[in-house]
């Protein structure tokens, strides 16, 4: 019987809506939103996984003619680079791990009702939405999606005469990043209000878990981080249809004079990877807060050193802003600056390497569940090393002058935001889908899908580094004119042939998702054994999360294994022990 | 000017949310000492309004900042002249309406003035509320002068004044895309308009909260963290001022 504490009622944040499109479309429960968010990633996710399909199809079978798409040209090639880029880093990697799951878990974990400003809550996600619908109106428009890349640079980006979907479709790729950028604040402004002033009693911030840290540091990047994106693009936005040339410098196009001189592209590159580093940690530092705190869970321990670990976070908080000219190596700027940036990008490999440290740690001499969770928490080590390592060696100028813009780059962040960071949101998924449904997700299909796609994606990456050091650049997209990447063709069929196979595995995990939330095993209010305190709500939990009342927390978050305990783990809200603190 | 001050006894004692964490959020406990005015939390409402009005500032300020950083950047940037074969620095500062600029600087600081009565008088209203309900009381009745109306009048004003620094601007041929220090000039003032307009807004909805009869602590509340954000506009004003007429 749960011996949890509880404080007397409280008023509640706001009333339990009545009626469909209250309950589940306009909804301002935090864990409506958070399924909103995580279902808008879903998608997301399907549809940029069908766009990297065709580049895949595209590179080893050039004139191969599609149903419904026709032969895929070079500039639709370049489109689908684009397109696929933009839609993973911001609508899957920015909005499921910090705007689905920080938003249903985080504030259950404190001990809050709800989010501070459950309405703008609501804005938020409702403004990402409309965010998507307006990147993808610009494959259906005149002259189709932008070719720019997701990085976006101009002139290419500036000039509307400049190619195909540059036109209007660049413009709506620009709205859409300005309006999620919006969305994006008006989340990390709930995060961060949250964080600081509705934990419950006793919740001290060193005893949050680990995953409301990480949110609560991303929400911190993400403040400083999407201003300066939102600058950027008001900016291009004023070349591409004011005539001005903050981004332009003096040139021709066809022939003609632009109009435009003095600019500088320089400028665009600096603004966007100022926003452009940081979002990298955005994507990555929620899964490092939920492998961090499923790896305590999954090995009966408390995390090797929390403190460290907070310490860590907050240093890549730190240093996460001042390593963006990494990106710029050889646009042109100071060599100097490259020194400037080289150090602090070296210097983040630290807190990285201690976080990775504290995550053997903990499963060191653990008392390992294996499930489907902690598999994928272990994966996530795995593969935060394998993209990692490749980080150092790109930190270097000299070394980036070759492998700037090749296949080895596309390895790196692949392996890291593809893989690493996906498999914090599928941890994430199989550990708090109970909570969130009332049921198990099947641990058999949970196993082959973690296999398929942990060999899978190796299988698809790794040779990606060889392809980049051979001196393979990216965005080409045909192989078979040019001489010196004719040896490199075979590699290629082989990463297609296994992104095939991976990416049929990922129906696996689909299956599982939908069938689980009907015919699942049911189960019980805490199936993993977990302390922290949305495993002490009723499954799924009611819409003030406590029941009217709010819990009081005496223990810290990771007391596994205490000495002299009755069971091997200690809940947050359990009355303290002399053995927990 | 009422110095009433009520001895409703406080319903929690004093405390600092941050450093006693003992009692349940939301229970008024961190609202100051200031005494409930009936409605639970609503010092705890005020405070996380105005930690989530300091957040917001936060980006807003990041924005400047990167303008800020480009429009320094670009003015030492040179370009190639191909009239002449070499490389120039183009950058033609703009004679600025700095008359217009600094009576709109002033309308803009005398609205900033009357938010601030507008919401010292809420407060005030809000603080001496329980004591109408002490019988045989009834605190001395301020002539309420409509400081919202005044402030949502001077901000558009200011707005118009805006307008019509641009119209000076255009009539002098300095247009958008003229040149560098043109387009600076317009995006600096016209993304603070932008920003002030969403804070005209702001008071506009307040003033609806009044109509519509909301509660009184509500209304309070929206109005103190909307006056701290028109503080925050009338310095990003001054700041973006000097920034063009100084440094160019």
């Amino acid at each position: 019987m749960a011996t949890h504490e509880f404080a007397a009622k409280e008023s509640q944040a706001h009333a339990a809506p009545q009626g469909f499109v209250r309950k589940y479309v306009f909804s301002l429960d935090h864990k409506i939103i958070g399924l909103q968010y995580y279902f808008l990633a879903l998608a997301a996710v399907f549809v940029g996984m069908f766009l990297s399909v065709l580049m895949r199809i595209h590179l080893i079978w050039p004139t191969a003619v599609l149903p419904f798409l026709g032969e895929i040209k070079p500039e639709t090639y370049l489109s689908l680079v684009t397109m696929h880029g933009t839609i993973m880093v911001f609508f899957v990697l920015t909005t499921a791990p910090q705007g689905g799951f920080g938003n249903y878990v985080l504030p259950i974990q404190i001990g809050a009702p709800d989010m501070a400003f459950p309405v703008l809550n609501m804005l938020s996600f409702w403004v990402t939405f409309l965010a998507f619908l307006t990147l993808i109106a610009s494959f259906f428009v005149i002259g189709g999606a932008p070719l720019h890349g997701w990085t976006g640079y101009p002139p290419l980006s500036a000039l509307r005469s400049s190619g195909p979907g540059e036109g209007l479709g660049a413009d709506l790729w620009i709205a859409s990043i300005a309006v999620f950028c919006i969305g994006a604040l008006l989340g990390s402004l709930n995060f961060i209000t949250t964080t600081l002033d509705m934990r419950a009693r006793g919740m001290t911030l060193m005893r949050m878990p680990l995953t409301c840290w990480a949110w609560f540091c991303t929400a911190i990047i993400g403040l400083l981080a999407f201003g300066v994106l939102l600058s950027a693009g008001i900016l291009l936005l004023m070349d591409r249809n004011l005539g001005t040339s903050f981004y332009l410098p003096l040139g021709t196009i066809n022939g003609q004079l632009t109009g435009h001189k003095g600019g500088s592209p320089l400028l665009w590159q600096h603004l966007f990877w100022f926003f452009g580093h940081p979002e990298v940690y955005i994507a990555i530092l929620p899964a490092m807060g939920v492998c961090s705190h499923l790896l305590s869970v999954g090995s009966r321990k408390p995390v090797f050193s929390y403190k460290t670990i907070v310490l860590a976070l907050l240093s890549i908080v730190v240093l996460g802003f001042g390593v963006w000219g990494h990106h710029m190596f050889v646009s042109g700027m100071s060599p100097y600056s490259g020194y400037a940036f080289s150090i602090p990008t070296m210097a983040i490999t630290v807190p990285s390497a201690v976080l990775t440290f504290a995550w053997l740690a903990t499963l060191w001499r653990g008392n390992i569940r294996f499930t489907t969770p902690s598999l994928f928490g272990i994966g996530f080590v795995s593969l935060f090393v394998a993209g990692g390592v490749s980080g150092p060696f790109l930190a270097q100028p000299a070394l980036d002058i070759q492998l700037h813009d090749t296949y080895f780059v596309i390895a790196h962040f692949h392996l890291i935001m593809a893989v690493a960071a996906i498999f914090g949101i599928f941890a994430a998924t199989y550990h708090w889908f109970p909570k969130m449904f009332g049921r198990l997700m099947s641990e058999s299909l949970g196993r082959w899908h973690f296999f398929v796609t942990l060999i899978g994606t190796y299988a698809i990456f790794v040779p990606m580094h060889y392809l980049g050091i051979a001196g393979h650049p990216r965005r080409y997209s045909q192989l078979t004119e040019v001489d010196f990447l004719h040896d490199l063709i075979p590699l290629q069929k082989f990463i297609t042939y296994a992104a095939f196979v991976t990416i049929a595995g990922q129906l696996i995990f689909l299956f599982n998702l939908f069938w689980s939330m009907f015919r699942g095993k049911k189960a019980s209010d805490n199936p993993w054994e977990a302390t922290t305190l949305e495993w002490t709500t009723s499954t799924p939990p009611p819409h003030d999360n406590f029941g009217g009342r709010t819990p009081v927390v005496n223990n810290g978050p990771y007391e596994y294994s205490v000495p002299g305990a009755p069971r091997d783990y200690v809940m947050q809200s359990d009355p303290a022990t002399a053995a927990t603190h | 000017m009422a110095t009433f001050t009520p001895t409703v006894p406080a319903p929690h004692p004093t405390t600092s949310r941050g450093k006693r964490a003992d009692l349940p959020p939301g229970a008024g406990g961190g609202d100051g000492g200031r005494p409930d005015p009936g409605s639970p939390g609503y010092g705890a409402r005020l405070r996380r309004a105005r930690l989530g009005l300091v957040i917001a500032l936060t980006p807003i300020m990041m924005l400047f900042v990167a303008f800020t950083s480009a429009y320094i950047v670009r003015q030492g940037l040179p370009t190639f002249d191909p009239s002449t074969n070499t490389v120039v620095r183009d950058w033609i500062p703009v004679p600025l309406p700095t008359l217009l600029f600094l009576i709109n600087t002033c309308v803009l600081l005398l609205s900033s003035v009357t938010i601030e009565c507008a919401r010292r008088q809420l407060a005030r209203q809000v603080a001496l509320e329980p004591v109408h309900s002490i019988p045989g009381v009834s605190p001395v009745t301020e002539r309420k002068l409509p400081w919202l109306a005044l402030t949502i009048v001077l901000g558009l004003c200011f707005l118009a004044g805006q307008w019509l620094a641009w119209r000076d601007l255009a009539t002098r041929g300095f247009y958008v895309a003229t040149g560098p220090s043109s387009s600076f000039v317009y995006l600096l003032t016209g993304a603070h308009a932008v920003h002030l307009f969403g804070g005209i807004m702001a008071l506009l909805a307040a003033g609806a909260a009044v109509a519509f009869n909301r509660p009184l602590a509500s209304r309070r509340i929206v109005v103190d963290v909307t006056a701290w954000y028109w503080h925050f506009m009338a310095l990003l004003w001054i700041y973006i001022l000097a920034l063009l007429e100084f440094a160019h």
